[in-house]
């Protein structure tokens, strides 16, 4: 069984729907519940509202313990917001986060959002960029190197160990969008909106030992 | 590589339907919107943007069985708005498979629904529309209720005051050029797109696929949405997106 962990923040189900998608024959649960997030072979942590109100949805659901216990074991998988999570604290709000990665996240500044060409960038980061997968990877697998995701974030991740980054992006400079560690993989963008590289991502997810 | 200009189809939906008018009035039907959607999607769609014009209570619940049933099939962006008036309505949408909602009149009445709705739901899924026409030598006004009602309201002082209230992007309609098929606004495109910080889509009066090029170029838009061009295949979206590669501009394969 994989467990999209519902913590009550709204959209899951797209997630859910990719997954379902990609592995017809694997039971996709949507669960507020810990006891199955504990039974649940695999978890996937999404996530994309705003930060403060992430982080009180998930302690007040109840299965902050139950993350934490996936995320010391199982592969797990988390998306967007589930990937800021993981760090120590978010500018945003401030808030301070699950701390299972030692890091930070941080917003996009203006003043670092200008091109080489001088093009002013915008914030929210929105849209299809091209992922440089830095570190081979089992859940890269059968995905071009540079293929395009589908993000949509004011913040992202600055890992203190810069050896967990295994995919950057430019905006316009480098930044991580996805993170490895032992059984754990997270992006910033959203594979399940992300057509075919996304589900091959996902379909990755579905199949992996979670060793790395 | 970096960041792709986004090309954005756009099913203005009435009562389940695809619809198409000039200047918001003479709707014609123009297809079944799941259809429709995973055509799009299929083509290369870099996000699909789904307008309810009836907003009725009747269109709304067709809406939200619609929204289902195309994300059980498509996998990229859903952005939907149409009658969106409180937190409420956006939890639905959202739940029904949209990532982002459009907020329009509602806005105006209650200017604090933005603040609340990013707060609550995050900047990046909550879009400003904005029905703009123009009252004067580069000046533009706002109107409300599908473009029924003038407010008065400058519509670039507008952007400035919904992107600053937690608005995470701006789909600005040209209400002179919609259904027009003359192109964009291209100064209002740019005034807009200049004066926030927020991405900008630029809609409103595609007649030809360098009107998107110049969406892009000259109006200083980060996606570019249209409608009629795509619905009667006059031209598809793999054809946009050549036209646009050939003029330069980064776009999603």
């Amino acid at each position: 069984m994989l467990a999209v962990v519902d913590y009550g923040m709204g959209n899951l189900r797209s997630v859910a729907k990719a997954l379902m998608h990609v592995a017809p024959d694997e039971r996709v649960v949507v669960t507020s519940d810990a006891a199955e997030i504990r039974a649940a072979s695999r978890v996937v942590l999404p996530g994309q509202s705003a930060m403060p109100e992430t982080m009180a949805g998930l302690l007040r659901s109840g299965l902050h313990d139950a993350v934490v216990e996936a995320l010391e074991a199982r592969p797990f998988l988390g998306v967007c917001l589930g990937l800021q999570m993981l760090f120590d604290d978010s500018e945003e709000g401030p808030t301070a986060c699950l701390a299972v990665l030692p890091g930070k996240v941080r917003r996009f500044r203006e003043a670092e959002l200008v091109t080489p060409a001088r093009e002013r960038l915008k914030i929210p980061h929105m849209g299809w960029n091209s992922v440089r997968q830095t570190v081979p990877h089992p859940l890269w697998a059968g995905i071009p190197g540079g293929s395009r995701f589908y993000f949509a974030h004011s913040y992202y991740p600055v890992p203190a160990d810069p050896a967990i980054t295994v995919g950057t992006a430019d905006y316009p400079s480098p930044f991580t969008c996805a993170i490895a560690r032992a059984n754990i993989f997270a992006v910033q963008f959203h594979p399940e909106k992300s057509q075919r590289a996304g589900l091959r991502l996902l379909a990755n997810f579905v199949t992996w030992d979670g060793r790395f | 590589m970096s960041l792709a200009k986004r090309v954005i189809p756009c099913l203005d939906i009435a009562d389940g339907r695809v619809v198409k008018g000039v200047n918001f009035v003479d709707l014609k039907d123009a297809g079944d919107p799941v259809e429709t959607a995973r055509r799009y999607d299929a083509e290369g769609a870099d996000e699909i943007a789904f307008l309810d014009i009836r907003a009725s209570v009747e269109s709304r619940g067709l809406l939200y069985g619609m929204i289902e049933s195309v994300a059980d099939q498509v996998f990229i962006p859903l952005t939907v708005g149409g009658g969106v008036s409180t937190l409420g309505d956006i939890r639905a949408l959202l739940n029904a498979g949209a990532d982002k909602v459009s907020i329009n009149t509602a806005g105006i009445h209650d200017p604090t629904l933005f603040r609340a709705a990013s707060e609550y739901y995050g900047a990046q899924c909550i879009v400003a529309a904005i029905d703009a026409k123009k009252c004067a030598v580069d000046r533009w006004q706002v109107w409300i209720h599908g473009g029924r009602t003038p407010t008065g309201i400058d519509a670039i002082e507008w952007a400035c005051e919904v992107a600053a209230q937690g608005a995470g992007e701006i789909l600005l309609t040209s209400m002179d050029r919609d259904g027009a098929r003359r192109g964009f606004d291209l100064k209002l495109t740019r005034a807009v797109a200049d004066a926030v910080d927020v991405p900008v889509i630029a809609s409103g009066g595609v007649g030809s696929l360098s009107d998107l090029v110049d969406g892009i170029v000259e109006g200083g838009a980060d996606a570019v949405l249209a409608a009629s061009i795509f619905h009667y295949g006059e031209f598809t979206i793999g054809a946009a997106k050549a036209a646009m590669r050939v003029a330069g501009i980064e776009v999603r394969d």
